[in-house]
C-alpha cells in the first residue's frame, strides 16, 4: 500500500507545570497505513490525550509544551507546519471526535450552522449546497429525521445525538484520518454500541484510518486492527489486536486485562487487582516504569529502562515479557 | 400530583407489607425494605419528571443487590430517595423495621444512621479542606462520639490505606481510588448495616476498580454489610452482587440473581444490555455491519429472542412523558398493541427472578402475575 499515512518517531512532549516539567509523553513511534484502524489504550494520566493532540498539532503554538520527535501525516511534518497550514489540514487530512461532544458543540449555534461552517471552510460551495451536505452528513451518522434536527440546539439533544453531530463535523471534509479520542466514554452502554457500530461503518465506506483511544479495553478489542498499550508516556507493548488481547506480553498489559471483571465468570469472583499507583511523570522512575508495580520486577528492571522491542509486528518494552516468544512469531502474523 | 401514569404504577408491585415483588434472596426479615417508592420532580412549567415510579425492593442481610440501567433510568433518584435526600413521593422506606419516610431532623438522622451512602465522584464528595484523619473521623464525631486515633487507624487499614501516609493529607492530594478508599472509611466509621454505594467506581481505572470492588467485598464480611451497588457496566454489577434489578424509565424491568444474568435474563432491555457489552476476546475490525445491525459483537449472549440486539439509534424517551404503557415499548422490538395499553405487572418467575415483560417467554411458567385484574 505504499508508504504510510502516518508515521511517528521518537515523538516527546514535556509540559511546564507548577512543579517541573512533566514528560507527558515520552519517545512514541507508531506507524498507521490507509484505512487502518489502531487503538490506543491506557490508564489515566499515561499521554493517550496529549499524544492524540501532539499528532493533531494542536500543541504546536503552546509554549507550555516542548515537542521534539517527529509526526509525518501523508508525508508532511506536521510539527513543522505554520498556524494557517495547520487549519487547512484540520477537516480534509485530520478529523477529531472527543470525550465530551460538547467541547466541540458551541451552545448557543444551531446544529446546522455547525455542520455549514465545518463544509465551507474548507469548500468553496454555496450555503444552500452546504445545507444540502449537512442534511447529509447528518443521514450518514444515523440522525432520524435530519431536516427537524438540523435546527435544534445541541442542548435538545441527548448525548449518544450530539456525539453523532461531532462525527458528522468531524467527517464532514472525508478524512484521512479520524482520530477519537474516549469517542463514548461519556455514553451509555447502548448508545456506545451505536456509536461504535457507526464510526466501523464509516470507516469502511470512507475507506478512512482511525486512532481509537480509550481506556476501555473491550471498546478498543474488536474494532482495531492494531493496539498500542501505554503506561507513564510510553508505549509499552503493541501487536495486532488478537495477540495483543490473547496473550500479552507486557506484565502491565496482562494485568491490566486480568483487572477487569468478566460477564462469563461467577459473581464475587475476586479480582486481579494492580496494586500501586502510577508514576509520577515530573519526577518518573529510572528503569521501567512499571516496576514498583509489578509481580515479575527484578533488580535491573530498576535500572535499565526497557526498549520497545519487535518480533516481527509484535513490539513489548520488557526485560522479563509474559507469554514470551518461543520464536512462534509466524503463527500471529495471519492477517493484518 | 399523582398521574393516572402513577397510580396505574401502583399495580406493579405488591402490597407493601408483604415486599414479595423485592422477594429476597436470602431468608429472615429485611434489612431494608422498600416498596412503591415513587419520586417525581415537579418542574417550573407545572409539568412532572417521573424518575421512579413505583419501584420495590427488599435486601436481606448481608445481601449485596445491584441496580443496573442507563444514564436517567432513576437510579440515583432512588437511592437519594432511600436516604430521604429528598424524601420520596410516595412509597415506604423501612431501615430494620423503622419508617423513615415522613421522619425529620433529628429523629430521621438517628434512625438513617445504620444506612450510609458513598457517591460517584470521590473527590468532590470529600470537604477539600479537611485532612483524612478528619474526614474519618466526622461523622462520629458530630454525633458527639469520641473516636480515637486508634479507631482511625484500624479504619484506614481495613479500606487498604496507610494511616501514616495519608494521616494528614487533603483531598487534592490523594488519588481519586485513595479518595474512595477514604469515603469508604468514613462510611464504615458509622457502623452501617446498610452500604448504597452509587457508582462508586465509575470514574476508576479499571486497576483501581478492582481495588475498589475487592475492598468493597472484604468491607462486607468484615462488618456484616448489606449493599445497593448502582452502576452502568454489567460486568461490574455482575461481580458485586447476589442480585441484579434492571431499571428502565423509573421502573423494575426485571429482577435476577448474577448467577443467572448471563443465561437467564429474560427481559428485552437486560438483553440489549448485555448483548451492547463490547466483548473482550473478538478482534480483528470490520465487526460493524450498520448502525443497530446485530453485528458478530452481539453474540456471546444467549438470548433466546435474539432481536433485542437489533435497536437502532433510538433514545432514552423522556421522562416527563414516559411512553404508555410499557416505558421500554418505544425500543422494544417484541412491542405489541398490547404493550402500549397496560404496563406489564412483575411477575414472579422463581427462584429470586422476577419480570415484568408481556412477551418476554417464561420457561418457569405457570406464575401468573400478581396482584392482577
Ligand atoms: N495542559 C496540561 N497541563 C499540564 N499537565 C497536563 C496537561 N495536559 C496533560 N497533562 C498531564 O500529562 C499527563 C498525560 O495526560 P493525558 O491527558 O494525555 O492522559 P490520558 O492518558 O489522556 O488520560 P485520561 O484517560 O484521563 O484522559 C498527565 O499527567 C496530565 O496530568
Ligand atoms: N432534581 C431534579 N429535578 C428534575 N429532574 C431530575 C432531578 N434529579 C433527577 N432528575 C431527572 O430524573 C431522571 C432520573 O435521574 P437519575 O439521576 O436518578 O438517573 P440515573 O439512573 O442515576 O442516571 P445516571 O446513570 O446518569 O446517574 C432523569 O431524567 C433526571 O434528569
Ligand atoms: S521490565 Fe521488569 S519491571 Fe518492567 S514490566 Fe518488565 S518485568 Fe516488570
Ligand atoms: S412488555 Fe412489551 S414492550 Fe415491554 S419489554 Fe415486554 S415485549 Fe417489550
Ligand atoms: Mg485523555
Ligand atoms: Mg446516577
Amino acid at each position: 500500500m505504499g508508504r504510510p499515512l502516518l508515521v511517528v518517531e521518537n515523538l516527546s512532549a514535556v509540559i511546564t507545570t507548577g512543579r517541573g516539567p512533566l514528560t507527558a509523553v515520552d519517545g512514541v513511534s507508531l506507524s498507521l497505513d490507509r484505512g487502518e484502524v489502531l487503538g490506543i489504550v491506557g490508564e489515566s494520566g499515561s499521554g493517550k490525550s496529549v499524544l492524540a493532540r501532539t499528532i493533531m498539532g494542536l500543541h504546536c503554538s503552546d509554549p507550555r509544551f516542548a515537542l521534539s520527535g517527529t509526526v509525518k501525516l501523508d508525508g508532511r511534518d506536521v510539527l513543522g507546519l505554520e498556524p494557517s497550514q495547520l487549519r487547512a489540514m484540520w477537516g480534509p487530512e485530520v478529523g477529531m471526535v472527543f470525550q465530551d461532544p460538547m467541547t466541540a458543540l458551541n451552545p448557543v449555534k444551531r446544529v446546522g450552522t455547525h455542520l455549514v461552517e465545518a463544509v465551507r471552510k474548507h469548500q468553496q460551495v454555496t450555503r444552500r449546497d452546504a445545507v444540502g451536505q449537512a442534511l447529509d452528513l447528518l443521514d450518514m451518522v444515523g440522525i432520524p429525521d435530519p431536516r427537524r434536527r438540523i435546527n435544534q440546539f445541541p442542548h435538545q439533544l441527548s448525548g449518544g445525538m450530539r456525539q453523532r453531530v461531532v462525527i458528522a463535523m468531524a467527517l464532514a471534509n472525508r478524512p484521512k484520518l479520524l482520530i477519537a479520542d474516549e469517542p463514548t466514554t461519556a455514553l451509555d452502554v447502548t448508545v456506545q454500541r451505536q456509536i461504535l457500530d457507526l464510526l466501523d461503518r464509516l470507516r469502511g465506506e470512507l475507506g478512512m484510518a482511525v486512532i481509537m483511544i480509550s481506556h476501555d479495553l473491550g471498546v478498543v478489542a474488536g474494532r482495531t486492527d492494531r493496539v498500542a498499550v501505554m503506561y507513564g508516556g510510553e508505549i509499552v507493548e503493541t501487536a495486532d489486536a488478537r495477540s495483543l488481547f490473547d496473550a500479552p506480553r507486557h506484565p502491565y498489559a496482562s494485568a491490566l486485562l486480568a483487572a477487569i471483571p468478566s460477564l462469563k465468570g461467577a459473581p464475587h469472583q475476586r479480582l486481579a487487582a494492580i496494586d500501586g499507583t502510577p508514576p509520577d511523570l515530573v519526577m518518573p522512575p529510572s528503569g521501567c516504569r512499571f516496576a514498583a508495580r509489578c509481580d515479575a520486577v527484578h533488580d535491573d528492571c530498576r535500572v535499565q529502562p526497557p526498549q520497545l522491542i519487535f518480533d516481527g509486528t509484535h513490539g513489548t518494552a520488557c526485560h522479563y515479557p509474559v507469554n514470551p516468544l518461543i520464536s512462534t512469531a509466524s503463527n500471529t502474523s495471519g492477517d493484518t | 400530583m399523582a398521574s393516572a401514569n402513577t397510580v396505574q404504577v401502583r399495580h406493579q408491585a405488591d402490597a407493601p407489607s408483604g415486599g414479595a415483588s423485592g422477594a429476597s434472596a436470602k431468608s429472615g426479615a429485611p434489612v431494608l425494605s422498600v416498596s412503591d417508592l415513587v419520586v417525581e420532580f415537579p418542574l417550573a412549567d407545572g409539568q412532572v419528571v417521573h424518575a421512579v415510579s413505583g419501584v420495590s425492593l427488599d435486601l436481606a442481610d448481608g445481601e449485596t443487590v445491584g441496580i443496573l440501567g442507563e444514564s436517567g433510568s432513576g437510579k440515583s433518584s432512588a437511592a437519594r430517595a432511600l436516604m430521604q435526600l429528598p424524601p420520596p413521593t410516595a412509597g415506604s422506606v423501612k431501615l430494620q423495621g423503622k419508617e423513615l419516610t415522613g421522619r425529620r431532623g433529628a429523629a430521621l438522622r438517628t434512625d438513617r444512621a445504620r444506612m450510609q451512602m458513598i457517591f460517584q465522584d470521590p473527590i468532590s464528595s470529600l470537604n477539600p479542606r479537611r485532612r483524612v484523619k478528619d474526614l474519618v473521623a466526622q461523622g462520629p464525631r458530630t454525633w458527639g462520639r469520641k473516636v480515637s486515633d486508634d479507631d482511625i487507624r484500624e479504619v484506614l487499614e481495613a479500606v487498604g490505606l496507610r494511616p501514616e501516609v495519608v494521616w494528614d493529607r487533603r483531598p487534592h492530594e490523594l488519588s481519586g481510588g485513595q479518595c474512595q478508599r477514604v469515603s469508604i472509611a468514613r462510611a464504615l466509621m458509622l457502623d452501617p448495616q446498610v452500604l448504597i454505594c452509587d457508582e462508586p467506581v465509575s470514574a476508576l481505572d479499571v486497576s483501581v476498580q478492582a481495588q475498589i470492588l475487592n475492598l468493597l467485598e472484604d468491607a462486607k464480611k468484615r462488618y456484616n454489610l448489606s449493599v445497593l451497588f448502582i452502576a452502568h457496566d454489567v460486568a461490574v454489577v455482575k461481580n458485586i452482587s447476589d442480585r441484579v434489578m434492571v431499571m428502565y424509565l423509573g421502573k423494575v424491568c426485571e429482577v435476577v440473581p448474577s448467577s443467572k444474568l448471563v443465561e437467564e435474563a429474560r427481559h428485552p432491555y437486560t438483553q440489549l444490555l448485555l448483548a451492547s457489552v463490547p466483548e473482550m476476546h473478538s478482534s480483528s475490525s470490520g465487526a460493524g455491519s450498520g448502525v443497530g445491525g446485530s453485528g458478530p459483537g452481539a453474540s456471546g449472549v444467549s438470548d433466546g429472542q435474539g432481536s433485542a440486539t437489533s435497536v437502532g439509534s433510538v433514545e432514552l424517551p423522556s421522562p416527563i412523558n414516559p411512553p404508555s404503557g410499557c416505558r421500554f415499548r418505544t425500543r422494544c422490538p417484541l412491542a405489541t398493541d398490547l404493550c402500549a395499553a397496560e404496563a406489564p405487572m412483575l411477575r414472579d418467575l422463581g427462584d429470586g427472578h422476577l419480570l415484568a415483560c408481556h412477551h418476554a417467554d417464561s420457561r418457569h411458567a405457570g406464575s401468573a402475575g400478581r396482584g392482577e385484574g
